[in-house]
């Protein structure tokens, strides 16, 4: 068994009447990327600020680098960093003084780090400059940057990647991936479907303060039926004639569209195309469509996410 | 690893230093204020005597209340930005960081109060006192200014946003001016009067005036004493509060 950087069970937030989380339990093996996934008001920002020592907790039990977060608070810091929402750097300090602040205020951090982390980042240009002046990629690679200072063994973002351009997002998503290969275990959380997909291990739904769903992109991908062949007839007459030789399908007359459900496979999908050739329909288009997290997240939480992800691309296309 | 609280100074500080607007309020706008009443209205008051002897005391304390609203911004912003949830997962202590704005709303402050007392000067100021009285005075100031800058510190901690942060400075700005600062109490009418005689400026400013015109009213002073740690106490209190509340 692997060692757990986080365990939680039961958590629970409250203020006054509105619950905010109502039990969550969660699970990180040491070492690993776990993304919490979930709307705007999900719960993901108070479940980072309840792991990291923010704010109380008003029920259940929760260890982070195997201390306690009510009871442990001292050694549950020295253990983490976090970087939140809204890059908290001193604007109008410059990067490199922002750095060296972070040095001064940590017993474990080596001045050395200033230097070395402004040149992992790629930010020894502007260093000199104050961060007003920076762009927001390069306010949250600063904010991170800071973090990094006292090398952290657990990493807390908390959506790390809202507002940034998709370069930007990509550049982030790098240096996430290193400090995993360093050993580091990082809780991310973000209402980008793609963003999990990309970099979770696991990954948790949270929907209305609960987790909805649990599990490895692949296994909640699974958990939904959803793939299908999507065929565009030619004309009326080919739905109608379709209709009839793929008896499983959903026909959509108006858009002279036919839903087939299919695994995706090769195999499937050669067959398919043979039963079309043999009754000689005419097929203007046809696309295979494969549930990404999108659907898994409509069908989990019964609402389209609230932040547009990336269009995903048709999996394979032909005409 | 250094001291937090040095360290928080020192950011403070470059803060005030970078910030050219906050620089102008605190230093510089009160230094106009002070050539505008002497050389603008001054001579439309009659105050029984030369209106700079009397008003410079009331313009040093309005070099005090000038400055604050940097602090309550500045104290502010580090709780809206996040900056402050940082400086609270790195166990950096509550000490720290509010200590750290209240010396450097001081360090602004007194530099504020030498700028117009050096201009008072210039101008042909020569107050009274005695070294001892002298003291006093700038003990009793200094006392007061540390007063309202931990009540600016509780403001901007209480402030849910900047727009409510900058408004709350403004009763502060506002009350020397309903005090016998720029005018005698007597001037106004009855129900501002009322008001002017028992606001804690009043008695900062007579306890101020007493001793740099050489006659010390020690009534007065007790008062201005007594006000300022009632604020420093009530401030202390609240914002400890505030701190620990917001995440």
């Amino acid at each position: 068994m692997t060692n757990s950087a986080i365990t939680a069970s039961g958590l629970r937030k409250a203020y006054g009447e509105q619950v905010v989380l109502d039990g969550v339990d969660l699970e990180v093996p040491a070492g690993s990327v776990f993304s919490l996934l979930g709307p705007n008001g999900a719960g993901k920002t108070t479940t980072v600020h309840l792991l990291t020592t923010l704010l109380r907790l008003d029920g259940g039990r929760a260890a982070v680098a195997g201390f306690d977060v009510a009871t442990q608070t001292r050694q549950v810091r020295s253990a983490i960093g976090v970087t939140g929402q809204f890059a908290s750097v001193d604007e109008l300090l410059t990067g490199r003084e922002n750095l060296q602040m972070m040095v001064d205020l940590q017993r474990r951090a080596r001045p050395a780090a200033v230097g070395e982390l402004l040149e992992r980042f790629d930010l020894q240009e502007a260093a000199d400059q104050r961060v007003t002046s920076y762009s927001g990629g390069m306010r949250r690679k600063l904010d991170l940057a800071m973090t990094l200072v006292s090398r952290p063994q657990i990493l807390f973002l908390d959506e790390p990647t809202t507002g940034l351009d998709p370069r930007s997002r990509r550049t982030l998503w790098q240096i996430v991936r290193e400090l995993v290969g360093e050993g580091m275990t990082i809780f991310l959380t973000t209402q980008y479907l793609e963003e999990a997909d990309q970099l979770a291990d696991r990954l948790a739904v949270i929907d209305h303060g609960r987790v909805v769903a649990e599990g490895t992109p692949e296994q909640l991908k699974r958990q939904i039926p959803g793939a299908h062949v999507q065929l565009r007839l030619a004309g009326p007459e080919a739905l109608t004639s379709a209709t009839r030789v793929l008896t499983d399908a959903t026909p959509d007359p108006e858009n002279l569209i036919l839903r087939v459900p299919s695994d995706g496979s090769v195999k499937a999908l050669r067959s398919l195309l043979d039963r079309l050739d043999e009754y000689a329909i005419e097929v203007s288009e046809f696309t295979v469509h494969l549930p990404d997290l999108d659907d898994v997240f409509l069908a989990l939480t019964g609402s389209a996410p609230s932040a547009p992800s990336a269009p995903s691309a048709p999996k394979a296309s032909a005409s | 690893m250094k001291n937090n609280s040095v360290v928080m100074l020192r950011r403070n500080l470059r803060h005030t230093t970078r910030n050219p607007v906050a620089v102008f309020n605190a230093i510089l706008f009160p230094v106009i204020l002070m050539l505008m009443f002497v050389y603008v209205f001054g001579d439309a008051f009659d105050v029984g005597g030369d209106y700079l002897d009397y008003a410079t005391p009331g313009m040093l304390l309005l070099a005090v209340v000038y400055g604050l609203s940097a602090t309550i911004m500045a104290v502010n912003s580090d709780m809206t930005t996040g900056i402050i949830n940082r400086f609270k997962v790195m166990d950096v202590s509550r000490g720290a960081v509010l200590n750290g704005h209240v010396v450097a709303t001081i360090l602004r402050t007194s530099l504020a109060i030498l700028a117009v007392l050096s201009v008072a000067l210039l101008l042909g100021y020569r107050p009274q006192a005695s070294a001892l009285q002298g003291l006093s005075a700038a003990g009793v100031l200094l006392l007061v200014v540390t007063a309202v800058s931990w009540l600016s510190v509780a403001l901007g901690l209480a402030a849910k946003t900047a727009e409510t942060a900058a408004f709350s400075g403004v009763p502060l700005v506002m009350l020397p001016f309903f005090s016998s600062a720029i005018v005698p109490a007597d001037a106004m009418g009855t129900g501002v009067r009322q008001f002017a005689e028992y606001q804690p400026f009043t008695s900062i400013i007579e306890s101020l005036r007493g001793f740099l015109a050489g006659s010390p009213d020690l009534t007065q002073t007790w008062v201005a004493i007594a006000w300022s740690a009632g604020i420093i106490l009530l401030s202390l209190v609240w914002s400890g509060r505030k701190f620990s509340q917001r995440a």
